[in-house]
């Protein structure tokens, strides 16, 4: 089992979605958060004062897969969430020891 | 008997028919101006609430939402029952050169009645209440400069002493009977002031510098971040402002009358005219136009059309509504920065600047034509042949600045040991809905 852990532009989110139920993902958990990686903030101007707002809005996808769909996942995030500026995001993976299933305490894959 | 009565009974019956018809028309006469008058001053509460404190509301940080729109609620209740009891009267009230009688405190002899030294055609209860609404949006206007770090106690306080030693006095120089600077009523320095630009913005304008000055600069300002935490706020309450603007200066015509109609239109020229030029120098210096430039920019030009207004043709209003806009655009953008007071709100930049502006210009572009307050062929502005009148503005002018400063500088002292006026830093920090009144503006998981 493998975390991936995607962190996307917002405008990318419906499509990424989207495109992870097609190739069979149900399950995520999304998150809005802020943060800025290379990209550089921008500059708002209220009454000729300005501010630099460098954390910038993304949308974080968590989800925990089984080994077999980790590779399409991963791909299908690439392809979607593209676009090429400054911005696109990251892709993290981690290994998961475990996996439980509250409601009838299934465990591994299973729980998936 | 019929026959012989027949002759005196016509003529009687034609004199009681023309009395009966002179009535009759200055009751229609009446009424007409009384529903434009009682809307007008609807129009002018509406600029207060709503209008000015979601203005404010959404310019200030999350935490002082509240906070902020609790002050212009307060004064709407405040300055209203001070009204009652002596402020009409200190402001309307005998013929003195500086202040207002007793003549009316409690209202007194105020009713049905026309009060024939102001508006002879509408009850004096509908003068005294419209009135009224401008003494409460005055006081409202300051807490712009010291919104975010003023104790509520302390702002409740200043505010209705500012409305006893320094509105009453101003209006009654300005717009009451005898008084120093009244245009109409023997005054010794004729100012023209249409609807408040002297009394109501200068006034509140000036005396939102001399808070800022001396309450300081909120924790954190100028380097931590503080931008308005909702422009949408903002707009809804700037359009709401627009529009209670023509209660506030066609209503000043106190009657349904051409020179209403006139006021109404200078009042609309001038705020889009002003949107127009703040948000152009906004687009030269950025590269862009934002919706608080615009929204700003139609504020300026309200104020400065205000003291105007009876007394301006569309053209003119265009011109000072330019001025407005540009110059308010560079008091708050470059002067503020440069002198580095935390006017946080930009009460004194929009208000003061604009207020004085207006006054200024009002003496340059008034016209005789629209209103010939000076009497019937007499010239009234400079354009029109009269440019001492701009010298007489400055004179009422320079008295509502010396008089608001002083004034101002004097209340806020003797608040200082009753009350004190600033929140501890902690409770700045944290905010003054919390702190001051127990509650959150947004409580978004409840």
């Amino acid at each position: 089992m493998m975390k991936i852990e995607a962190i996307i532009q917002p405008s990318r989110f419906e499509s990424v979605k989207d495109a992870l139920r097609e190739i069979g993902i149900e399950g995520m958990t999304v998150t809005e958060v802020r943060g800025h990686g290379r990209q550089k903030g921008h500059t708002e101007v209220y009454r000729g004062r300005e501010y630099t707002v460098d954390l910038l809005p993304k949308i974080k996808l968590e989800m925990v897969l089984p080994d077999a769909l980790v590779n399409r996942a991963v791909d299908t995030i690439l392809k979607t969430a593209k676009t090429g500026k400054i911005g696109d995001g990251k892709i993290f993976l981690s290994r998961v020891e475990e996996a439980i299933r509250i409601r009838n305490e299934e465990r591994g894959e299973n729980a998936l | 008997m019929m026959a012989s009565l027949a002759a005196p009974e016509t003529a009687k019956t034609v004199s009681e028919k023309l009395a009966q018809l002179d009535k009759d028309v200055k009751a229609a006469q009446s009424s007409a101006d009384n529903a434009w008058m009682l809307v007008s001053a609807a129009l002018v509460l509406m600029m207060t609430g709503p209008g000015l404190a979601l203005f404010y509301g959404g310019l200030v940080r999350r935490k002082n939402t509240l906070a902020i729109m609790m002050q212009s609620f307060a004064l709407m209740a405040l300055i209203t029952v001070m009204w009652a009891l002596v402020g009409y009267s200190l402001c309307f009230g005998g013929d003195g050169h500086f202040i207002g009688s007793f003549e009316h405190a409690f209202l007194r002899g105020v009713g049905a009645d026309p009060n024939p030294d102001y508006s002879g055609t509408i009850p004096q209860l509908t003068f005294m209440v419209y009135q009224l609404m401008f003494a409460i949006i005055t006081p409202a206007l300051i807490t712009g400069a010291t919104a975010e770090r003023m104790k509520f106690s302390g702002t409740v306080l200043f505010l209705t002493l500012w409305f006893l030693v320094v509105y009453a006095p101003l209006a009654h120089m300005v717009w009451g009977k005898g008084g120093l600077l009244n245009a109409s009523l023997g005054g010794k320095f004729p100012t023209l002031d249409f609807a408040g630009g002297t009394v109501v913005h200068i006034s509140s304008g000036v005396s939102a510098l001399v808070c800022a000055l001396y309450l300081g600069k909120r924790t954190g300002y100028p380097k931590q971040p503080m931008p308005p935490h909702s422009l949408v706020l903002s707009f809804i309450g700037a359009c709401l402002l627009w529009v209670g603007w023509f209660g506030f200066n066609a209503g000043s015509a106190l009657a349904s009358n051409s020179l209403a109609s006139s006021a109404f239109v200078a009042t609309h020229f001038g705020a889009a005219a002003a949107a127009l030029s703040w948000s152009a120098a906004e687009w030269i210096k950025n590269g862009r136009a934002s919706a608080l430039g615009a929204i700003s920019g139609a504020v300026a030009g309200l104020v400065a059309i205000t003291p105007a207004a009876g007394f301006v043709s569309p053209m003119p209003a265009l011109a000072i509504g330019i001025i407005a806009g540009a110059v308010c655009y560079w008091m708050v953008t470059k002067v503020k920065a440069l002198f580095g007071y935390d006017d946080a709100l930009d009460a004194f930049g929009v208000h003061g600047a604009g207020g004085t502006i207006g006054a200024l210009l009002t003496g340059v572009f008034a016209q005789q034509v629209i209103n010939p307050i000076f009497g019937a062929d007499k010239p009234v502005g400079g354009l029109d042949g009269h440019w001492s009148q701009v010298g007489n503005q400055l004179v009422g002018v320079v008295i509502a600045w010396g008089f608001a400063l002083v004034g101002t500088l004097v209340l806020l002292k003797i608040v200082d040991l009753i009350t004190g006026v600033r929140v501890p830093e902690e409770h700045e920090i944290e905010g003054l809905d919390i702190t001051q009144h127990g509650e959150e503006a947004y409580n978004l998981e409840s």
